[in-house]
């Protein structure tokens, strides 16, 4: 077991080092660091471009820019000036991960305990009317765009807010800025009632898919023969289901969702930005055009596209590995 | 798969007052289908997916057709000013924004979608299964290379990778239905190297191969027919998904560029006024979602259809 898991961290660094390449020729082609003072009117003086050129190494080769960039990294933590300002880069981008990882958690969280249920019910009730509407919210969850949805709930919140003359659902930012009521259940309540709307977003997203995953994985679990050799030992149905048939459904329900991660922070993007979160989305759809002025902030988006890059390898080997964990045939195949 | 040829028979006996002397051959005779007969009724079998087809032929003629019979045109001259943020009304079935027509810009909207859903299915799923079929049969050093390949772009949220690709070469649709293919293709690679891994260890491959055909030959004519099952189901998830994406895209501001419009463009002009003028927002949501849940439908129905294996028990 340990040479295994060895065996698949000691995989996935090659792939997190060409990863790091691959960020890096991203962001160099998504557009010149430098547009907003190329594009200012009237023209900055030549000086002022070739030191910031100078500043942010874009006098340099490619390769060696790469260097400069991944050495840095590497050796002192030090993931390069922002494009304007003081800020660390480091900092924000950590910052900025520390928020959105709360609203991924509780959001799979949700989706899971969600998918699970009415998965496996649909599964055990197959063709019936409950099974019907839940495959068909699971597709309308499916084929709603994040953002529709995440307008609609908000507006919904805000209505709510103001029909009950409350400030229950935090409708923009993760928190309310300043705090009102600075007591420690005050500051939980503020970030809960936060949380509710951009978690029920973003769960729906994984709910439509592990949703139907369950369904059909539950399915082929009810119909094999071990399955049908405990009910005919004359085991209780529930029995059966939750210890016989549950369990050896919920292992590739396991692995998906550590897959998606990468997909739940491509939807994080959508729904930080409907609810004004200052989480990764925001970070880096701002790095991408620099605020609005024009230009790529170039090191937040490098950091950016690092981290995320680094979860994804990180839960793909959480993936591997908990399969072999759950599922001894691969790990011996 | 395609190779082989399958009977069934006949599962309607013929009404008892026609049936004549020759009633016994008739009971007992088979009628031969291809596999894609049997495919076409077990699709049929999936009522939901049945109904999304004629949907979609209806939401193409709706975005392609229509426009020319309306009155009003997307980019056509701006309406009168009393006209401008109206409700629903004969005159403007989807009411007005502070432009032009509704009902004429969600149809342009709704065919910029298809036009997207149709650049992923064509470039973005041949690319994948040129991609998947080359990595599978060649194997060794081009299969890890390509595959590598594959693994590191799905390391980026696809959502964030066509953001940033789209924020120098984007602005017209057919860049950004470019670029969502070239994000798609990754997952249709991956799926069809491992159709191909099993396919080339079969008979057939080694038959034609004893026969001296190439390897060009066996790619293109052995074993890229017999992932087209597969490779038209995930062709329509990764579909239903790029429309998504392409409307979140616009959304985060780096889709379709105005003058030109789409549906995501659409409901993020229309977020703010939400309460004064919800027909806006409703609108173009609703037919993103119309387009999407038909393609899911029929991917579903496809699935059913095409790789019965996975859903044994629908009968």
């Amino acid at each position: 077991m340990l040479v295994f898991v060895i065996r698949r961290v000691l995989i996935s660094i090659p792939v997190l080092i060409a990863s790091t390449v691959l960020t890096f020729i991203i962001v160099k082609l998504s557009g010149d660091p430098l547009q907003y003072l190329k594009q200012r009117h009237p023209l900055p003086p030549q000086s002022l471009i070739q030191s910031e050129e100078h500043r942010l190494w874009l006098d340099r080769s490619w390769p060696s820019q790469y260097w400069h960039w991944i050495s840095n990294v590497v050796l002192h933590g030090d993931f390069g000036p922002p494009l304007q300002g003081h800020e660390n880069v480091r900092t924000s981008v950590l910052d900025a991960l520390v928020i959105t990882a709360r609203l991924v958690f509780f959001s799979v969280l949700i989706a899971l305990i969600l998918a699970v249920i009415t998965g496996v019910v649909s599964a055990v009730k197959q063709y019936s009317f409950t099974d019907y509407s839940t495959t068909f919210v699971g597709f309308l969850f499916l084929s709603m765009p994040t953002f529709w949805f995440a307008i609609l709930l908000k507006q919904a919140g805000i209505k709510f807010n103001e029909s009950t003359g409350t400030q229950f659902f935090g409708t923009i930012g993760e928190r309310s800025i300043p705090i009102t009521d600075t007591s420690f259940w005050g500051t939980i309540g503020d970030i809960v009632g936060h949380l509710i709307l951009p978690v029920i977003v973003l769960g729906l997203v994984g709910y439509a898919a592990w949703s139907r995953f369950t369904r059909a994985s539950m399915l082929e679990v009810l119909n094999s023969d071990y399955v049908r050799l405990a009910r005919s030992k004359g085991l209780s149905p529930r029995r059966v289901l939750v210890k016989h048939a549950l369990r050896t459904a919920l292992i590739p329900l396991a692995t998906v969702t550590a897959l998606d991660i990468a997909a739940l922070l491509g939807g994080a993007i959508i729904t930080e930005t409907v609810f004004q979160w200052h989480g990764m989305g925001y970070l880096f759809l701002n790095s991408l055009n620099n605020h609005g002025a024009g230009g790529v902030d170039m090191n937040v988006m490098l950091g950016w596209l690092l981290v995320t890059a680094a979860i994804v390898i990180l839960f793909n080997l959480i993936a591997d590995v908990m399969y072999g964990v759950l599922d001894p045939r691969i790990r011996h195949a | 798969m395609l190779e082989t040829r399958k009977t069934s028979v006949e599962d309607k006996p013929p009404a008892p007052a026609e049936r004549p002397a020759g009633r016994v051959e008739r009971e007992f005779t088979v009628k031969e289908r291809s596999q894609w007969q049997l495919a076409f009724r077990r699709f049929l079998k999936h009522r939901l997916a049945t109904i999304s087809v004629v949907v979609f032929f209806l939401l193409l003629v709706f975005a392609f057709v229509l426009p020319h019979f309306w009155k009003y045109k997307y980019n056509g001259a701006f309406i009168p000013v009393t006209d401008l943020n109206q409700a629903p009304s004969l005159e403007h079935p989807f009411g007005t924004d502070s432009t032009h027509d509704q009902l004429a810009v969600v149809m342009r909207g709704t065919a910029q979608s298809l036009k997207v859903a149709f650049i992923i299915a064509f470039v973005g799923t041949g690319v994948g299964a040129i991609w998947g079929v080359v990595a599978g049969f060649i194997g060794s050093v081009a299969d890890s290379a390509l595959m590598r390949l594959a693994d590191l772009v799905l390391t980026i949220p696809a959502l964030a990778l066509a953001a940033a690709l789209a924020h120098r070469g984007g602005g017209s649709l057919g860049q950004i239905g470019l670029i969502l293919a070239a994000v798609s293709a990754p997952y249709v690679a991956r799926v069809v190297r491992g159709v191909v891994l099993s396919l080339r260890e079969r008979e057939f491959v080694e038959a034609s191969r004893a026969l001296g055909a190439s390897n060009i030959r066996i790619m293109v004519r052995h074993l890229l027919p017999n992932t087209i099952p597969v490779l038209i189901v995930n062709a329509t998830l990764l579909v239903a998904a790029g429309i998504l994406l392409e409307t979140a895209l616009s959304y985060v501001g780096f889709g379709v560029q105005p003058p030109d419009t789409s549906l995501g463009l659409l409901i993020t002009t229309a977020q703010g006024a939400f309460d004064t003028r919800p027909w806006q927002f409703y609108f173009p949501g609703l037919f993103i979602i119309l387009i999407a849940l038909t393609v899911n439908f029929i991917g579903d129905g496809l699935r059913d259809a095409l790789d019965p294996r996975q859903t044994r028990e629908r009968r």
